[in-house]
């Protein structure tokens, strides 16, 4: 089984649409949503949720006014002022470190388990389905990345399945490092501006600090040539395969429309170039295996 | 006065808005750009750099020679950063929060904090605009501290533009607390309708006053103006797809240079916001 991540750096290049279309494409595998912050792959995918977990991580204080003393040592312990002057808990600044609860001389901190999202094991028309939902403002993504993650992992071996397909969080932070531990490759989509492969080259050095093997794509690539040629030249002189370029194609917009992948409009030109990519990348991984 | 700029989604022209924006506000303004993750604004702000700085977070360092491996510290601690193994007590660095609990409660004072390098803060200025940005370090998996070390710059006696990283959690949370207005960047497509939903829940539980700007309004349907509508969120500006605009983008140029129409749209936009809060 080969687990591959779809990642970017810089959001909007088109990670979700590349990821139903290997859904799509790929035979015999198993997908994940790791953007669990703004998860939106089940909008293509239209998955039946067959198992609904909630998601219980860190905890949060709670000052029991009737035993505060308001002697002000959890204020001033706290570097995360989440404790106001009438010891009330802002509980989105509170990082649940439970400082305050352990120094408290009377005992008045209390602290409470949080649920901070849902997880999901669904069925969909190209097969199992693992995704989630962070709570809005909450902590710990990068947990509950990995939590999905080990759960696709089991079904795929439960299935016997050969591929997991991830789709992962933009920028660099802990649901991008948390969704690329343990994959065969990541694939960076990228897109022609000086921004894209600015956050490009951030994440693939992210990728590689955790040595994991890298390949790119460029997306709506006809916006700039120049640019494309920049990024096809810094890939090469850092030994990153480019494995396809897509032009820009307002048919990608029509298809999330329909909530389709692009693949599923097989006419369309874009359809046949991804199913190239999807072909030589498969190709590529089998060749490597050990 | 503090204005953000967010989406939810990535990619829908947050830091394009933000940067046009500010440059658009005439003198006394500020820009910070809380994308520590992915820091873009620069690419179109070209500012000097003046200034930089390393930030870091403190961590426990043991020093083995006190501890007697009681495990206070294992327990105190809500992160599962410290492991104590044999005779021994063992931080795992990339997991602290820097909450300061371990070497409190540490019964031999055996444990004093380090400093740990997460990232940088830089400053300069372009075009009458101070300008300052934080770049985590790669590797480094938490943007908080770093977000909260480049709202330290945010002074009070100037217009502050914040360009706000994608998402609904923590660095987002970062970002935006504490500004008196937020401006959204969305695109009318079913994946930009979905995490600008989330978006306005991320806001509304902040309480802070906030309205809509619709980029590539052309590309997609009508259903995030039919959702705006029955909300009643204001949209406050509506950007047409063009190639042109996309090209420039692409080059690091300004919309306000390529269009300079923007300049006096984006004014305009100022002034109904100030006089909104």
């Amino acid at each position: 089984m080969k687990q591959i991540v779809i990642i970017s750096g810089k959001g909007g290049t088109g990670k979700t649409v590349i990821t139903g279309a290997f859904a799509a494409l790929a035979k015999n595998k198993v997908m994940a949503d790791c953007d669990v912050d703004a998860a939106d792959l089940h909008l293509l995918l239209a998955p039946t949720i067959q198992e609904r977990h909630e998601f219980r991580s860190g905890s949060t204080a709670f000052i029991n006014t009737d035993r505060c003393t308001g002697c002000g040592r959890c204020r001033e312990l706290c570097r995360f002022d989440a404790i106001d002057t009438d010891f009330i808990v802002d509980t989105v600044a509170c990082e649940g470190c439970a400082f305050c609860s352990f120094a408290c001389p009377a005992g008045a901190v209390a602290m409470e388990e949080n649920i901070s999202g849902e997880w999901f094991i669904s069925e969909t028309r190209f097969g199992p389905l693992i995704h989630a939902r962070l709570g809005i403002a909450e902590e710990n993504s990068g947990k509950l990345v990995s939590l999905v993650r080990q759960k696709a992992k089991q079904v795929a071996e439960r299935e016997n399945a050969e591929w997991v397909i991830i789709d992962g969080a933009p920028g660099i932070g802990c649901p991008v490092i948390a969704s690329l531990s343990g994959i065969d490759c990541a694939v960076v989509v990228t897109e022609p501006t000086l921004s894209g492969l600015h956050d490009a080259a951030r994440v693939i050095e992210v990728a590689r600090h955790f040595q994991v093997p890298v390949r790119l794509l460029v997306n709506k690539y006809d916006l700039n040539y120049d640019m494309t040629g920049r990024i096809e030249r810094y890939c090469k002189n850092n030994s990153i395969s480019v494995i396809g370029k897509i032009e820009f194609d307002r048919s990608i917009v029509q298809s999330m429309l329909q909530g389709k992948t692009i693949t599923e409009f097989p006419e369309t030109k874009t359809a046949r170039i991804i199913t190239g990519i999807w072909d030589r990348l498969a190709g590529d991984m089998a060749a490597y295996s050990p | 006065m503090i204005i953000a700029i967010a989406s939810g989604k990535g990619g829908t022209g947050k830091t394009t808005v933000a940067t046009n924006f500010a440059l658009s506000l005439k003198g006394g303004v500020q820009f910070l750009d809380c994308d520590v993750e992915e820091p873009n604004a620069h690419i179109f702000i070209k500012p000097h750099i003046t200034d930089k700085k390393e930030v870091f977070i403190p961590v426990p360092e043991i020093d083995e020679s006190f501890c007697n491996a009681c495990g206070r510290c294992k327990e105190v601690c809500a992160y599962n950063a410290i492991a104590v193994l044999g005779q021994k007590a063992l931080v795992f660095q990339e997991l602290c929060h820097g909450c300061g609990s371990c070497s409190y409660f540490c019964p031999q004072e055996a444990i004093h904090e380090v400093h740990k390098v997460i990232g940088h803060v830089e400053r300069g200025n372009n075009r009458g605009l101070d300008f300052v940005h934080g770049i985590l370090k790669i590797g480094e998996p938490m943007a908080p501290p770093l977000i909260k070390a480049v709202k330290r710059y945010v002074n009070s006696s100037k217009v502050t533009v914040i360009d706000a990283p994608p998402g609904t959690s923590c660095p987002v949370i970062a970002a935006i607390k504490d500004s008196d207005f937020v401006i959204l960047v969305t695109e009318p497509t079913p994946f930009g309708l979905h995490d600008f939903k989330l978006a306005v829940e991320v806001v509304k539980k902040l309480t802070i006053p906030f309205g809509a700007i619709i980029n590539r309004s052309d590309l997609g349907n009508q259903a995030t103006e039919a959702y705006c509508k029955k909300e009643e969120i204001p949209i406050l500006m509506r950007i047409p797809f063009q190639k042109q605009i996309a090209s420039a983008y692409s080059r690091g140029e300004l919309l306000i240079d390529l269009f300079p129409g923007y300049r006096q749209r984006f004014h305009r936009l100022f002034e109904d916001i100030k006089n909104s809060i």
